[in-house]
């Protein structure tokens, strides 16, 4: 199984740790999923992932995850831009603050969420002045997603951009390239791959996020249920096997966005190394 | 260092690679608003509702006894869920950062999955595992053994999202460090735990302590899939997520905000701890991190 030999101690034990521990923890639950599913019927497993209520928990959750990543794609490009090309005062405390997405916990978020913009909170009531109602609405869940998705596509884009090399930029402004164009043609090319695994990366969270979006989205069946809620509401109601065949087609296609995550990091990774 | 100078006239001037004062301001301006409205709103408002009450209603919110059950419930969790995770990161980073292997790659997108897994089906799984229409569900409850919807099931279904980051975190730490001081240490005669403790540890004791905060952060944090698995019994089955939801749900805002302030104060910490650990182990900008990250393939940070 090893390809070369070397001379540090305990590949074996580390080997068959690791193995057992991810057997034990990950693949015999997981395993679970499928077991169960195969308890279905082809028609019945078919029947429960179409149902209309189903199809209408995936629409919103794939149309508010991909806004949500889409919104987190502009900004995020923007901030890690700003943070990596200027210096302002509070540089360093708004980019350690990126990370709050990924320590704050998804229930305290989605509490502090629904807040803000419910219709007494800070940004609610002016909101709602302009007509404009955000909380237990579809847009509720976007603006939920795009709070988890956040850090992202920043913090993927920030390294590629910090590595890029100044020369070009200079090349192409002094071969009579605009600001835009030199931004356009030269720099945001390089941008791309990183570009495109944070948002991947983004969307893939915002599709399984369940704690942030059930504060904020008021869970109205066809309107503003997402699918992680739909699988917990089934389990509520003892039907084990319906929750079932809706996880595993969400887990596929975790498992589709996982591959092509990689096969975007396998892309920025060439990028990275021919710069 | 150069930071917190403001941006003042002349200094990026008659450089042809950067952009007129004015835009650069414009989108500094855009981008701090957007930060300000999605991150520093909902952690002021967090801190604010806590407290709208004053001191002595936050304490009483958190002295309460079903709250208070529940933050030991949650350190029980953490306790053991983190240890667990913390040997096994420390094993399987060994594994993939020291050895070459085949398969190796599949390995870490195994131990990536969790991340890609909706905290719902997290959850699921265990119930499918231990619940009575489950697989081991009859078996265990003829010898009167309650795994899911009671503390164990929290516990594993903990264990089971927390598992990647303390791995994740030191896969490219030690990866970067390469094998010479290691293999220096065996050639001298140090056995595989005198190499350890004295080589490796002090290497990547940074990447380690950060691991183990982010871990720490999560284990206590989860809601999702503690929730699928948690029997929602007051003062029993119940974290600190849980008793957020439950307080929230009984439009007890006030205690709600004051104990969801006790995890948002933890995010904040973790993120502190990050900071340091990047200064500490002369990483002084967070980008280089990503960097070493992104060599290695790995960007998937939680």
């Amino acid at each position: 199984m090893r390809k070369t030999q070397s001379i540090l101690p305990g590949f074996g034990p580390a080997l068959g740790y690791t193995l057992t521990y991810i057997s034990l923890v990950l693949l015999i639950p997981l395993a679970m999923v499928f077991l169960k599913t195969l308890t279905m019927s082809w028609e019945t497993f078919w029947r429960t992932v179409t149902d209309p209520r189903v199809l209408a928990s995936y629409r919103l959750s794939f149309l508010a995850s991909f806004l949500g990543a889409s919104i987190n794609g502009i900004f995020g490009l923007l901030l890690a831009w700003v943070l990596v090309r200027y210096r302002f005062p509070g540089q360093r405390i708004i980019d350690a603050l990126l990370d709050l997405p990924f320590a704050m916990p998804t229930a305290v978020a989605g509490i502090a969420l629904t807040t803000l913009y419910s219709t007494n909170g800070w940004f609610g009531r002016y909101l709602e002045n302009i007509g404009i109602k955000v909380a237990y609405t579809p847009l509720g869940v976007v603006v939920a997603l795009t709070f988890i998705g956040l850090p992202f596509v920043v913090r993927t884009i920030q390294p590629v951009l910090q590595d890029l090399d100044k020369e070009y930029e200079e090349a192409a402004a002094s071969l009579g390239a605009s600001r835009w164009q030199t931004f356009s043609r030269v720099i945001f090319p390089a941008l791309v791959p990183s570009w495109l695994t944070g948002f991947a990366l983004a969307f893939a969270r915002a599709l399984g996020e369940y704690g942030s979006v059930v504060f904020i989205s008021g869970n109205m069946p066809m309107r503003t249920e997402i699918t992680p809620l739909l699988i917990r509401t089934k389990l509520e109601q003892f039907d084990y096997t319906g929750a079932t065949a809706i996880a595993l087609v969400m887990m596929i296609i975790s498992f589709i966005l996982l591959l092509i995550i990689n096969l975007l990091q396998n892309w920025n990774r060439r990028r990275m190394a021919s710069h | 260092m150069k930071r917190f100078r403001g941006i003042r006239k002349g200094q990026n001037e008659g450089s042809i690679i950067t952009e007129p004062i004015w835009l650069q301001r414009m989108l500094i301006g855009v981008a701090v608003g957007f930060v300000i409205v999605f991150l520093i709103a909902p952690l002021l408002i967090v801190f604010g509702q806590a407290l709208a009450k004053g001191w002595d209603a936050y304490w009483e919110a958190i002295r309460e006894p079903d709250t208070f059950k529940a933050i030991q419930l949650t350190l029980l969790t953490a306790a053991i869920s983190v240890p667990l995770n913390l040997i096994f990161g420390v094993v399987a980073a060994w594994l993939i950062a020291k050895f070459d292997f085949w398969g190796k790659n599949f390995l870490l997108t195994l131990i990536d999955l969790p991340f890609a897994i909706s905290p719902i089906i997290s959850g699921l799984i265990f119930v499918l595992l231990f619940g009575l229409q489950g697989l081991l569900g009859p078996w265990l409850s003829q010898y009167n053994i309650k795994i899911v919807f009671a503390v164990p099931g929290i516990i594993l279904a903990t264990i089971f999202v927390t598992f990647p980051f303390v791995a994740r975190e030191l896969i490219p730490v030690m990866q970067s460090l390469g094998n010479e001081e290691e293999e220096a240490a065996i050639v001298l005669g140090a056995n595989g735990w005198q190499m350890f403790f004295k080589v490796t540890l002090p290497n990547i004791k940074w990447g380690l302590l950060y691991g183990v905060i982010l871990c720490n952060a999560r284990a206590m944090g989860e809601f999702g899939a503690v929730s699928v698995v948690s029997g929602h019994i007051r003062g029993q089955t119940n974290t600190i997520p849980l008793q957020v939801e439950i307080l929230y749900n009984e439009y007890n805002f006030t205690a709600a905000f004051a104990v969801a302030s006790l995890l948002a104060l933890l995010a904040l910490i973790t993120l502190i701890v990050k900071h340091v650990v990047e200064w500490k182990s002369g990483r002084h900008h967070s980008n280089s991190v990503q960097i070493n990250r992104f060599k290695e393939g790995i960007s998937h940070e939680y």
